[in-house]
């Protein structure tokens, strides 16, 4: 089975997170790069699925040169290859944009299977695996908390608030796993040694055949019109309890009148 | 006046509070007309028409509820090109999320997820990373579709006419591409939605075990809040996953927000920064949760919890 998981570097939530005053985007050079965490689970799935079929798994990124970086870690997991979409022209791309350089990506690469985590951790609007389906009129497998694959046929849960859904489908499709689906595996040196030597190629717009006025932040169909810090919180109350503490909380809570 | 669709969020005609919010921002922004898909709209019709849908859209066709999401991209993307709305409000859930993103593509247009507020011209506020900005954006091409995070809004009643119109969509081959088979309910009980509460007491590492939630869920019960918890809480399995409140869980942001045995990391605050009140209960002074708490007690959860369940209800009698 053909695999191609879908990566993307975020910045780190510990390292502080800014907005670029001039053009509103995120300012990615500003902060660490990292992986999305719920993407190494995305590609713990990926890497047991083709252990299981003998098939390959084929990293996908859209980010800038920084990327890469990114794209290191998941070949020294155990992916085969990658393909990094990299092009100016795709900075400050929405997630309706996003998902057409994605699909576009895939198209190329040809695929039976696409892997993505559930949402990523900057800008969290889980929306890029459903829109992926969309575009590529394919089945969506999302919120997956387990996936089985029996030769064509393809069943996962879906995570819902009530429980789960089991859904079925057949191949080609598009899955998007939680973070509970697995536990991801640490590179291991030589994983991390191989890495090195594994192929990267890498698709400018051009490549994808799509039109530069469509991309970035001049074709984003969203835009940010104006942003602030957040006013800080007032500083409240801390008392140490001295064998009333549940007390004083409900006295606190009449004086809001949420009590 | 232009027409607001508003994609009703209900389990079998039970309209969640959600909906009730979306319509009363979708009067600011012109006249809703509540879209409602699935079975069981006569116990929804009511409540719709009081909280000011002028029109509703009923899609009641079985088929509908058979497959993962795009059955209801289909009915919307059917009513945006025939009906020429203002705009699209749609909750922030999991599944309204996806819908939005999808329609989004079907019809040309630009998304916005995880308002907290939506203003006249359908500009947007949202609040990234963790709560600590606040961003104004709007839709700049086609038809704005926005979902709005529960809480944002107090539902307000304002009769309307809820003039029902029947819906019918052909769904297409890759609409029916995945087909759910089964549905696993797990036990609820009565606790109200975690994202949709207005008050949520949430647990963490400091309440020492899986049984001890009992605690929490004890206080819970005596406000009628719901429960939550932090990651090293679900991650030691004292708690399901979908409770878990952060950056990798569930955003709330209620009127309420009580964390016991929660020390504050970053991922943690990510999901609960926007609540209205916050207090916190834990044995270390130096917990960064603190920082942000409206009321704090520094003292041992399970002396303190048990207590305040006790004063509550005696208050409550
Ligand atoms: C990428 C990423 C995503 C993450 N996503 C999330 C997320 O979505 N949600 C989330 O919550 N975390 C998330 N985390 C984890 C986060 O960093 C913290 O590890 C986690 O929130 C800690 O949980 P905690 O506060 O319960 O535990 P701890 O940090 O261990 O804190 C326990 C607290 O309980 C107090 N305590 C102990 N005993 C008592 C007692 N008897 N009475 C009162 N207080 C007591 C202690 O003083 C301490 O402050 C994420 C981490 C990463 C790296």
């Amino acid at each position: 089975m053909n695999i191609v998981v879908c990566v993307k570097q975020v910045p780190d939530t510990y390292s502080e997170r800014r907005l670029d005053p001039g053009d509103k985007t995120l300012d990615r050079a500003s902060a660490d790069g990292v992986i999305n965490e719920l993407d190494e689970y995305a590609i713990e799935e990926s890497l047991k699925l083709a252990e299981a079929t003998g098939g390959t798994v084929t990293v996908l990124t859209m980010g800038p040169e920084k990327a890469t970086e990114s794209i290191r870690k998941a070949l020294s997991m155990g992916a085969d290859k990658a393909v990094h979409v990299l092009d100016d022209s795709l900075h400050g791309a929405d997630a309706v944009q996003t998902s057409a350089a994605l699909a576009a990506a895939l198209d190329k690469v040809g695929f039976d299977l696409v892997v993505l985590g559930s949402e990523s951790t900057d800008a969290r609007m889980s929306v890029v695996p459903a829109m992926l389906a969309e575009r590529l009129g394919l089945p969506q497998l999302t919120y997956a908390s387990k996936v089985e694959v029996d030769g064509s046929a393809i069943t996962v849960q879906r995570q819902a608030e009530y429980g789960y859904d089991k859904v079925e489908a057949t191949l080609p499709a598009v899955v998007s796993v939680v973070e509970k689906i697995n536990e991801p595996r640490y590179p291991s040196f030589k994983g991390i040694m191989a890495a090195k030597k594994k192929e990267v190629a890498n698709f400018g717009v051009g490549d994808l055949g799509l039109a530069e006025a469509d991309l970035g932040l001049a074709g984003a169909a969203t835009e940010v019109v104006e942003f602030t810090p957040a006013p800080p919180r007032e500083k409240g109350v801390v008392v140490t309890d001295e064998g009333d503490g549940g007390v004083k909380i409900a006295d606190y809570l009449a004086s809001q009148k949420i009590l | 006046m232009s027409e607001i669709l508003v994609l009703v969020d209900h389990a079998d005609g039970a309209v969640k509070k959600v909906t009730l919010e979306l319509l009363t921002l979708a009067r600011r922004l012109g006249e809703p007309a509540a879209v409602f898909v699935g079975q069981g709209y006569d116990n929804a019709k009511s409540i719709l028409a009081e909280y000011g849908a002028a029109k509703v859209y009923v899609a009641a066709d079985a088929e509908l509820a058979e497959y993962v999401v795009a059955p209801k991209v289909a009915v919307l993307a059917s009513l945006v090109q025939d009906r020429q709305p203002g705009g699209v409000l749609l909750p922030s859930s999991a599944d309204g999320k996806e819908i939005a993103g999808r329609l989004a593509v079907r019809v040309g247009a630009g998304v916005i997820t995880d308002a907290v507020d939506v203003r006249d011209g359908f500009v947007c506020e949202q609040s990234v990373f963790g709560g600590g900005t606040i961003v104004q954006s709007r839709v700049r091409s086609g038809v704005p579709i926005v979902t709005v995070r529960p809480n944002s809004a107090a539902p307000e009643a304002a009769p309307a006419d809820a003039a029902e119109e029947q819906v019918s969509v052909t769904l297409s081959d890759a609409d029916k591409a995945a087909r759910i088979t089964d549905r696993v309910e797990v036990e609820k009980g009565e606790r109200p939605d975690l994202a949709e509460a207005s008050i949520v007491v949430s647990g963490g590492r400091g309440v020492g075990s899986g049984e001890n939630f009992a605690v929490i869920e004890a206080l819970a019960d005596a406000l009628g809040a719901a429960v939550g918890a932090s990651r090293a809480a679900t991650d030691a399995g004292w708690y399901p996953h979908q409770y878990q409140v952060g950056q990798t869980g569930k955003t709330v942001s209620p009127q309420l927000y009580l964390a016991a045995g929660i020390s504050g990391a970053i991922q943690h605050r990510a999901g609960m920064q926007t609540s209205k009140t916050i207090v916190v209960v834990n044995k270390d002074a130096e917990a960064p949760l603190f920082e942000i708490a409206d009321f704090g007690v520094v003292g041992d959860l399970h002396q303190v919890v048990p207590q305040l369940t006790e004063e509550v209800k005696k208050r409550k009698a």
